[in-house]
């Protein structure tokens, strides 16, 4: 090789070392192939149209005013984005990877030099402000419409409604990359992460009533298994975070409020960044030692 | 340059690749050449350290299984197709792979150019012809201008004037001195573009051969490729070498170098041993660019 050739290898051992701007050249990509997929599009304008029907629901009745007005929103809100959030976050990490994949684009990417690790990390933080983005949209419809209707938006509460709720997001979306990772095809992906969400929304409920009559659960032992769903958490972050009490959940929720006092947002917000942390972490270590494509 | 050492790449019970080792110099271009399944894209994964494997790939000194993402940026990488979203405009493409390789716009231009597709940045990979697709592959192996360029089958889905613009790319790429591995199914490819052949047969490597020593001289024989009734490639290859011809698979078809006068010879061996023939086609002379005639 000409020493011209030599000289290009070497800089190309010390420029390639960038794991940042790998990461954000492939998050630059995901992002923007997120804003203009088809998908992304539709959950965005139901996530805005059904955020102005609870919105408008929300605030018919009479003598909602500024803070108060956007507390009864904020509660048709919470169970609207339990429903919504976590399918839409499910759905966009499952057909990531097993979507590329599928298609053999993987291949080709995996080819450039870029590590599994900043692939992976890349997708993840390109969807991520996609989701951000798409939700913080429905929510800035929300607001208007309240503002409008009710004179006034609490900013502190609303702004923490968008944070716990960009948190589940999140949360979820590592779930559903993670799916993406150990399934070979973007459909059995998507069921896998259908059947994550169906267990999160219905069934934890369901099981844990089931569970608290057949076997007589303590109430401690109640809120343990609740906080480890990360939509409870996510709910009773979002109440705690508004300065309601829990009691509204009943005797789990006084005895959380009791039990755990200032210290519980800090426990809830735990539970959801750990449904991030976890998934994310077993997603990287997973692919980068997948022994094929 | 390049170094494979017992590269072993198993799939279960099956030996994909089994035991393969070869040396390349800088400046040499290697063909691989056998049937299909005989491991050819499989070595050319280990090579791009994409997948996990027994034994040692090293480029230029570094382990592509240890240091992959450094070693994948001494290598272009051309696929059979190239695979990437087909609503995706060529600038845009080009640009995101200008950016995990760390190299500027004008050297993206300069590299759309040198495959002489500039002024095509606005159009739409899906309105691309496959030949331009497949130059568009090779700019993107040549943006940071890597001392290897690796492809794989990278005409067998183009017609005869996609064949020819590719060819035209890599004898230019040739020219200038760099290091190739190509699978290719075509003698007159591999005659054109490399200076040895590896033949695999069932993962292995049954020879390392030169083009000169597997087909003749290149004067003047010429290839015909012959495809026969049913799975009896094997068998038809046996007949016609038990009759003197030199006969090779590729999985599509037996290529056989056959004699300007005596051009027929091995249909009537085939005919004679009741060998139903399928379809014959005479590839181009190695000496000329294009498809076959």
């Amino acid at each position: 090789m000409s020493m011209l050739s030599s000289v290009s290898i070497k800089t190309n051992r010390r420029s390639y070392s960038g794991f940042g701007a790998s990461v954000a050249a492939l998050a630059r990509r995901e992002f923007r192939d997120a804003l203009s997929s088809r998908w992304f599009i539709l959950f965005t304008i139901a996530f805005a149209v059904l955020t102005i029907g609870v919105s408008f629901v929300s605030l018919s009745g009479v003598g909602s005013h500024g803070f108060s007005g956007f507390s009864k929103t904020s509660a048709g809100l919470l169970n609207l984005i339990m429903l919504i959030v976590p399918l839409m976050a499910l759905i966009a990490g499952a057909g990531t990877i097993a979507g590329e994949r599928e298609r053999g684009t993987l291949v080709y990417l995996l080819s450039q030099p870029v590590s599994r690790t900043e692939v992976v990390l890349g997708k993840y933080v390109g969807l991520a402000c996609a989701l951000c983005c798409s939700l913080c949209l429905g929510f800035a419809v929300s607001a208007a419409v309240i503002a409008w209707r009710a004179g006034g938006v609490g900013v502190a509460a609303f702004s923490l409604l968008i944070a716990t709720t960009c948190a589940l997001a999140l949360a979820m979306l590592a779930v559903g990359l993670l799916l993406s990772i150990i399934s070979r095809r973007a459909n059995v992906a998507v069921g896998l992460g259908l059947f994550v969400w169906l267990v999160a929304v219905f069934a934890s409920d369901l099981g844990l009533m089931a569970g608290t009559v057949l076997f007589r659960l303590r109430v401690q032992d109640v809120f343990a298994l609740a906080i480890v769903n990360p939509l409870q958490a996510f709910k009773m972050a979002v109440i705690v975070g508004m300065n309601a009490s829990l009691d509204v959940l009943g005797p789990v929720g006084a005895y959380a409020t009791q039990s755990f006092g200032s210290a519980l947002p800090w426990m809830l917000w735990s539970v959801i960044v750990l449904w991030t942390v976890i998934p994310l972490s077993l997603g990287v270590v997973l692919f980068a030692r997948k022994g094929s494509i | 340059m390049i170094a494979a050492t017992r590269v072993t790449k198993t799939y279960g019970r099956f030996r994909a690749v089994d035991g393969a080792s070869f040396e390349l110099s800088p400046g040499e271009s290697l063909a691989l050449w056998g049937s299909n399944g005989a491991g050819k894209t499989t070595l050319i994964r280990c090579v791009l350290g994409i997948t996990r494997f027994r034994g040692s790939v090293t480029i230029n000194g570094v382990d592509v299984s240890r240091r992959g993402k450094i070693a994948r940026s001494m290598i272009g990488y051309v696929p059979q197709e190239l695979a990437f979203h087909d609503d995706a405009r060529v600038g845009p493409s080009l640009m995101f792979f200008a950016g995990l390789r760390r190299v500027s716009s004008r050297a993206a231009s300069r590299s759309l150019e040198s495959v002489g597709l500039a002024g095509n940045e606005r159009k739409r990979l899906r309105d691309l012809s496959g030949g331009m697709k497949q130059r568009l592959a090779l700019a993107v192996a040549l943006l940071s201008d890597p001392p290897v360029i690796v492809l794989d089958e990278p005409t067998s889905n183009l017609d005869a004037s996609g064949r020819s613009e590719v060819a035209d790319s890599l004898r230019a790429q040739r020219a200038l001195g760099k290091t190739m591995i190509f699978a290719s199914h075509r003698p007159d490819e591999v005659r054109a573009l490399a200076s040895r052949v590896l033949v695999m047969e069932r993962g292995r490597v049954a020879r390392d051969t030169t083009p000169e020593e597997l087909w003749g001289s290149g004067g003047d024989p010429s290839v015909m490729r012959i495809m026969v009734e049913g799975a009896g490639e094997q068998v038809a290859a046996e007949i016609l070498r038990r009759a003197g011809h030199k006969v090779s698979l590729n999985g599509h078809g037996l290529c056989v170098t056959v004699e300007e006068h005596r051009k027929a010879a091995p249909i009537e061996s085939l005919f004679r041993a009741d060998v139903r023939v399928r379809d014959i086609e005479f590839l181009e002379r190695t000496d000329h660019s294009g498809a076959g005639s």
